[in-house]
């Protein structure tokens, strides 16, 4: 449809805005945000590949599945990490939860 | 064999253009609740782009797990977690400026890679559904696919005595 490069651009500059946002924000679902736009350029490139390239279609997109499960899975155990880090601190801003720091 | 021709072509250009446009929103609102918003908007338009690539089982799998459950979970726990005044404080901390130095350094060296490639591109696009899927999820990949399963169960189990409270 558009050429394989530009797609691959695309995702390029999709998963440094998510490499951005998990490095710069401060609240902790404000990372894990960014961490599923991240997994979500990877998995546009798993399907692009698998339809320009000379592989297997069902191979990419199973591949895909299991990303996303896995997303899931992160995004439940993390987000119950952050209500426990809540409950207990009062905060979810990374930057005020420092009872570790020397 | 192209969907719609030319006019499949400017829209596909135009939703990736859009999903850029709402990545750039998510991860730089104040408030967490646009942020969020913003965030639904970006999968669904990823959802999207599946349906432009001849992957429909995947758009519709994205559309349920993450449109659907992923942001329901993160509505969840940013209402659970928010304190009343928080829409005005700075939402980033003060790592931008060498963050997006690395940003333009990583993305400059890839999209230098990606251009000089030779890529091989294929005459026959290759497609698939969910049949074959089904087959081979029960025949290649069972294993893989039973790992994963087992994998969920430990993050349902973890997730639910983690956030269990202490009483």
């Amino acid at each position: 449809m558009i050429p394989l490069t530009h797609m691959l651009f695309f995702t390029t500059a999709l998963f440094l805005i998510g490499l951005y946002g998990a490095l710069t924000r401060r609240n902790a679902v404000g990372i894990l945000m960014s961490i599923e736009i991240m997994l979500n350029a990877v998995n546009i490139n798993l399907i692009a590949f698998s339809r320009s390239l000379d592989i297997s279609a069902e191979v990419a997109q199973i591949f895909v599945i299991f990303v996303i499960v896995l997303a899931a899975a992160t995004a439940a155990v993390g987000l119950a990490i952050v209500l426990s880090i809540y409950r207990n601190q009062k905060t979810i801003y990374t930057d005020e939860i420092d009872l570790l720091k020397w | 064999m192209t969907l719609f021709g030319s006019i499949g072509t400017i829209s596909l250009y135009g939703i990736l253009f859009a999903l850029l446009i709402t990545a750039i929103l998510t991860v730089t609102v104040r408030n967490l609740f646009h942020s969020a918003i913003f965030l639904a908007f970006t999968l669904l338009g990823v959802s999207i782009v599946y349906f432009f690539l001849r992957a429909e089982f995947i758009a519709g799998v994205q559309i349920l797990l993450y449109a659907g459950a992923i942001m329901t979970l993160v509505i969840f726990a940013i209402m659970l977690t928010s304190r009343i005044s928080d829409p005005s404080v700075s939402q980033s901390n003060h790592q931008r400026f060498p963050v997006l130095i690395l940003i333009v350094l990583l993305g400059s060296f890839l999209i230098l890679a990606i251009a000089k490639t030779p890529w091989q591109i294929s005459t026959s696009l290759k497609t698939t559904n969910a049949i074959e899927l089904g087959k081979a999820l029960m025949g290649e990949f069972v294993f893989p696919f039973e790992l994963v399963s087992i994998v969920l169960l430990i993050a349902l189990v973890g997730a639910v005595v983690v956030a269990r409270s202490d009483r």
